[in-house]
């Protein structure tokens, strides 16, 4: 066993052992807190996909975050409870704006690219606001969580942890199987040198968009998970900061590695945690130490973990 | 809907193109010479909009206020370029979009400590308050009058400036080939610091003059900062005329959306639904606006030359 993957393991059982050390600790909020982690650690990879492997700076992640928590929102607000119906439909409402702003996003490249994906989510944001019938600015609260009758209850705070842990490292493998098939070859080439890859046969868009499309779907599915860990939503979970955060997390964890986002996640959220447990102007401490980050760590926390390449 | 509505909102279009030019062109300068992409842009408009409500509190004069906070805010860009954006230039645009995003954090909370969380109000002084008759039956409030008089102005001297001034020959010839401009013995450094300079005082003018008419908080500069995105996108990012046409366009549809969107689905759909309907597409108008013109051009209007 290589020490890449010794790290690996020893880290997701770490992840399965939180819920017993905070039950003997007595502190059920690191659950919580990680359960948390965790949600965002799917986000972070599903933008990875885009962002690490295909080179495509969407500052817009942070849309399909709130188009899954608004399907199941929505659902449960006109009395659909039942989870595999409100799950499916973030899925697929998250991959058809994916396909939506993909379609005229990926046409761009460069800078145009990075604002374009700023626009249109923040064109949603103002969509969700608008909406007084979901609660415009205010959001609405979810009563009742996703419903798998015999499968789980979300209620229980340690089966809703293992759930998402599940998805997490289904979502890590599944990704890493991705990049590394024939399709991820070509995103990854188009990001590398977009005329070769023209040259030895393979138009980029098509491959682009799905790839989009995917890290949509798989988003949409983070944000069904972050509706029920916090049972209420606002327009806020589009906000254009979350995307910086997703982007963040990204990088500082290590772009194009499987680990990266989780650490960047993990990293990101417990750093917020501890500087706003000191001052309630934390940012002031965070702004900064971001700049410095991209200024001076360049490798990432994977690069820093498992050395040159992962 | 008549005409004398028409006309006032149009005014009205006119003066939030005119505020959202004085940003578009500084983030547009920066970008076409330095190649910088500056998310803090924001953030500077803030700025000038705080400093210049404190020195009109502190001195009581309007004019005072506006000149000490124009003068603040050109040395905060000025300082922020130096510490932090200077080494970002050779950087691609993923790192200058994360450093300048964890800029605007700061900046936010700094403001959010020194003056507080709760927005600000501030009074014009009574020569700039009160109505101008512009014809019969249509009443323009003075003030918003002199925004459009001050950036159509300011918009003439830009033009001025960079068309026939020495100055504006360097900064032109810095955007086409800063290598050469350099081999040419000017010091680009300084010429860089100056252009960002410049750029932040027009955020901080296009901020300070939106004080009186919004409200001055935290986070007032990512509000309009996005709004200005999608006007440089539009006109064409790097070029000046691109950010003029981007911004009267956004203004005015913007504007005009957001006052007659409603009434005008009224007409076709039923009116319960028109309530609904209307404000949730006039305020996704400019962004639907975008995608249209980046899908026939996808360099926008006016693409910055070479």
């Amino acid at each position: 066993m290589n020490r890449r993957t010794a790290i690996l393991l020893a880290g997701f059982l770490l992840l399965a052992a939180v819920p017993s050390i905070a039950a003997l600790l007595g502190q059920p909020f690191y659950v919580d807190l990680l359960r948390r982690v965790m949600i965002f650690a799917i986000a972070a990879l599903s933008l990875n996909l885009i962002l690490g492997y295909g080179g495509m700076v969407s500052f817009g992640h942070a849309a399909y975050l709130g188009v899954g928590a608004y399907a199941v929102g929505v659902l449960a607000h006109y009395g659909v409870h039942d989870g595999y119906l409100q799950w499916a439909l973030a899925i697929a409402a998250s991959a058809l704006v994916a396909l939506v702003i993909g379609a005229v996003s990926i046409r761009t490249s460069g800078i145009y690219f990075i604002m374009i994906t700023l626009a249109f989510t923040q064109m949603l944001y103002y969509l969700g606001i608008s909406i007084e019938e979901f609660g415009g600015d205010d959001g609405m609260r979810l009563e009742v969580k996703s419903q798998f009758p015999g499968l789980i209850d979300l209620n229980n705070g340690n089966a809703f942890y293992y759930l998402v842990l599940a998805i997490l490292v289904l979502v890590a493998l599944l990704g890493h199987r991705l990049v590394n098939s024939r399709f991820g070859m070509v995103i990854r080439a188009a990001r590398s040198n977009e005329a070769r890859t023209r040259a030895i046969g393979f138009s980029p868009y098509p491959y682009r968009l799905a790839a989009f499309v995917i890290a949509g779907a798989v988003c949409g599915l983070a944000g069904a998970l972050l509706v029920n860990h916090t049972a209420y939503l606002t327009p806020e979970f589009m906000n254009w900061t979350r995307s910086g955060e997703l982007m963040f997390m990204v990088i500082l964890g290590g772009m194009a590695t499987t680990a990266g986002p989780v650490l960047g996640a993990l990293a990101l959220l417990l750093v917020e945690d501890v500087l706003s447990g000191w001052t309630q102007h934390w940012q002031i401490i965070l702004g900064p130490l971001l700049v410095l980050s991209v200024l001076f760590f360049r490798r990432g926390l994977a690069g820093l973990l498992f050395g040159k390449d992962e | 809907m008549n005409i004398i509505l028409v006309l006032e909102q149009t005014l009205n279009g006119l003066q939030l193109g005119v505020m959202l030019f004085l940003m578009a062109a500084g983030l547009t300068l920066v970008f076409g010479i330095m190649n910088l992409v500056n998310l803090a842009h924001g953030s500077l408009y803030m700025v000038g909009a705080y400093l210049a409500t404190y020195f009109y509190q502190l001195t009581g004069s309007f004019v005072l206020g506006v000149l000490l906070g124009l003068a603040g805010t050109l040395v905060v860009g000025i300082v922020v370029e130096l510490v932090a954006l200077r080494t970002l230039y050779e950087r691609g645009h993923l790192d200058q979009v994360l450093a300048t995003f964890g800029l605007i954090l700061f900046f936010n909370e700094l403001m959010a400590i020194v003056w507080g969380r709760a927005a600000i109000y501030t009074t014009l002084p009574a020569y700039l308050s009160g109505h101008v008759e512009l014809f019969a039956g249509l009443r323009y409030p003075l003030y918003r009058l002199v925004i459009i008089a001050v950036g159509l102005a300011v918009a003439g001297l830009l033009w001025f400036v960079v068309a026939r001034t020495r100055l504006g020959m360097l900064i032109r010839a810095g955007a086409s080939n800063r290598a050469m401009v350099a081999a040419l013995g000017v010091n680009i450094r300084l010429l860089y610091t100056l252009v960002f300079g410049f750029g932040a005082a027009l955020a901080g003018l296009a901020g300070l003059m939106s004080g009186p008419i919004h409200v001055v908080q935290p986070g007032m500069g990512e509000l309009i900062l996005i709004d200005v995105l999608v006007v440089i996108v539009i006109g064409g990012i790097g070029s000046i005329r691109g950010a003029l046409a981007g911004a009267l366009i956004v203004g005015m549809v913007d504007t005009l959306g957001r006052a007659f969107l409603k009434p005008m689905l009224a007409t076709v759909i039923s009116p319960v639904a028109a309530d609904t309907a209307g404000p949730a597409l006039a305020s996704m108008l400019i962004y639907l606006l975008m995608a249209a013109v980046l899908a026939v051009r996808p360099a926008g209007l006016f693409p910055a030359r070479g």
